[in-house]
């Protein structure tokens, strides 16, 4: 292969990588719907393997979180449906995920759909003393909201009431 | 620390395999106590919350039991492991294995191993085996906030009523005698901690120590005397209970070999 069309093979590599990243952009993470796997942030690599086939690297959210099958099956077959036939999914674990990554398209989206999203990641002594704030309620605003429970309907989350507008809600556990 | 360097070529194979099953199998029997709470939680916030730890327990196990049979090379998948070896096979702490009891004996077993667990993933953090670090690193949070609910259980039953005090306490005093064997080193614990793969267990015995005191002095409960008498789960030799337990876990793969879903 000369040099031009070593450039062109790897040009059209980065075209498939940034077509595979549009693709993951639209699965939907099985639990939360409303955020895809890109907005989770456990998407940690897109790569064309040595055969030529698209490899995934993504992060489990919780080590055993019974999602992370199906979010292995549906990227695989988003990709497939989207003419990127025999992609892998690589299991990434280092360093481990954390609620910081989610975007702030996907916290956006977390509290329209009634979750209150962690915090945004910026460096706090809260997090160290672990005095995280309680979040504010997702329905009504008022930061007036106590812990229900520390564990919640799925792994990443916990359980929240409002005691302005009394409503429950979940709340997308940081870690 | 210094001595860590070019470790992990100095253990051998089916020792590294030996101690990477004990982790595991702690977490793996752990798991299964946890799992016979499901629908049975005195509130469906503590159902959850049991439930949800057992799923975490669970799955540091199943990366810890995969790992364990690609290192060992016989073709073992983290499911034969699982599911297919027997009570003397298993090297689980001891503690893990004791029955649920009532809520105050589980919360008790509980916080005794996530306060150890704590400490342990900490350090494994740093281990010379790059994948035991990795899956410490996504263990230890996880940990973390177990610890938090076992904890916060712990000192309000502690603290509580002349009733729950007493029924905790009496659950402490069971179960201390089983929480010497997480720091009784043998010769497989010191060859680990010389190659640096794992820490020291007696330098982790007293930082489970001055953890486990703080909250306990929170839950107003006193700390038991030591026990003379050792288990050795975690090298093969197992209470009554272990036995039962796998009966359970293992009896669909026994029954019906190789059946999936």
């Amino acid at each position: 292969m000369n040099a031009t069309a070593r450039r062109d093979a790897a040009a059209a590599g980065d075209d498939r990588v940034a077509a595979a990243r549009v693709v993951l952009g639209t699965v939907p993470d099985p639990e939360i719907p409303v955020l895809s796997l890109v907005d989770l942030g456990i998407i940690r690599s897109v790569e064309v393997g040595s055969d030529g086939a698209l490899e995934i690297g993504v992060s489990p959210t919780y080590s055993g979180c019974p999602a992370t099958a199906v979010i292995r099956a549906d990227i695989v077959a988003a990709l497939a449906a989207a003419g990127f036939a025999a992609a892998r999914v690589r299991d990434v674990l280092s360093p481990p995920w954390t609620s910081d990554w989610i975007s702030t398209d996907g916290r956006r989206k977390l509290a329209a759909y009634g979750i209150a999203p962690p915090p945004a990641p910026v460096a706090s002594v809260r997090a160290l003393v672990n005095t995280e704030p309680n979040p504010a309620c997702p329905r009504c605003g008022s930061a007036d909201t106590e812990l229900l429970s520390e564990f919640g309907s799925t792994p990443c989350k916990a359980l929240h009431r409002c005691r302005a507008c009394l409503e429950p809600f979940d709340r997308f556990k940081c870690i | 620390m210094s001595a860590r360097a070019d470790a992990g070529v100095t253990v051998a194979v089916p020792d590294r395999v030996r101690h990477l099953l004990r982790i595991a199998d702690t977490s793996l029997v752990l798991a299964q106590r946890l799992g016979e709470w499901v629908g049975h939680g005195p509130a469906i916030e503590e159902d959850l919350g049991l439930a949800n730890t057992a799923l975490d327990l669970l799955g540091q196990a199943r990366l810890l039991l995969a790992y364990a049979g690609e290192l060992e090379g016989r073709g073992r998948s983290e499911d034969a492991l699982a599911f297919l070896r027997e009570e003397a096979d298993f090297l689980n702490a001891t503690l893990a294995e004791q029955p649920n009891g009532d809520f105050g004996d589980t919360i008790v077993r509980q916080f005794l191993i996530d306060a150890y667990q704590l400490e342990l993933y900490e350090q494994l953090m740093t281990s010379a085996d790059p994948r035991l670090a990795e899956i410490a690193a996504k263990a230890v949070k996880e940990t973390r906030y177990h610890l938090r609910f076992s904890s916060a259980w712990l000192v309000r039953l502690g603290d509580g009523t002349a009733e729950s005090h007493g029924r905790v306490q009496g659950s402490l005093d069971r179960l201390w005698p089983f929480t010497r064997e997480l720091f009784d080193a043998d010769n497989l614990d010191r060859a680990i901690a010389v190659a640096g793969i794992g820490p020291q267990l007696a330098a982790l015995g007293a930082a489970w120590s001055a953890r486990v005191d703080a909250v306990l002095a929170e839950a107003m409960l006193r700390r038991p005397a030591a026990s003379p008498y050792r288990w050795y789960g975690k090298q093969g030799l197992h209470s009554e209970h272990l036995g039962y337990l796998l009966a359970d876990l293992q009896h669909l793969q026994r029954t019906h070999a190789g059946a999936s879903w």
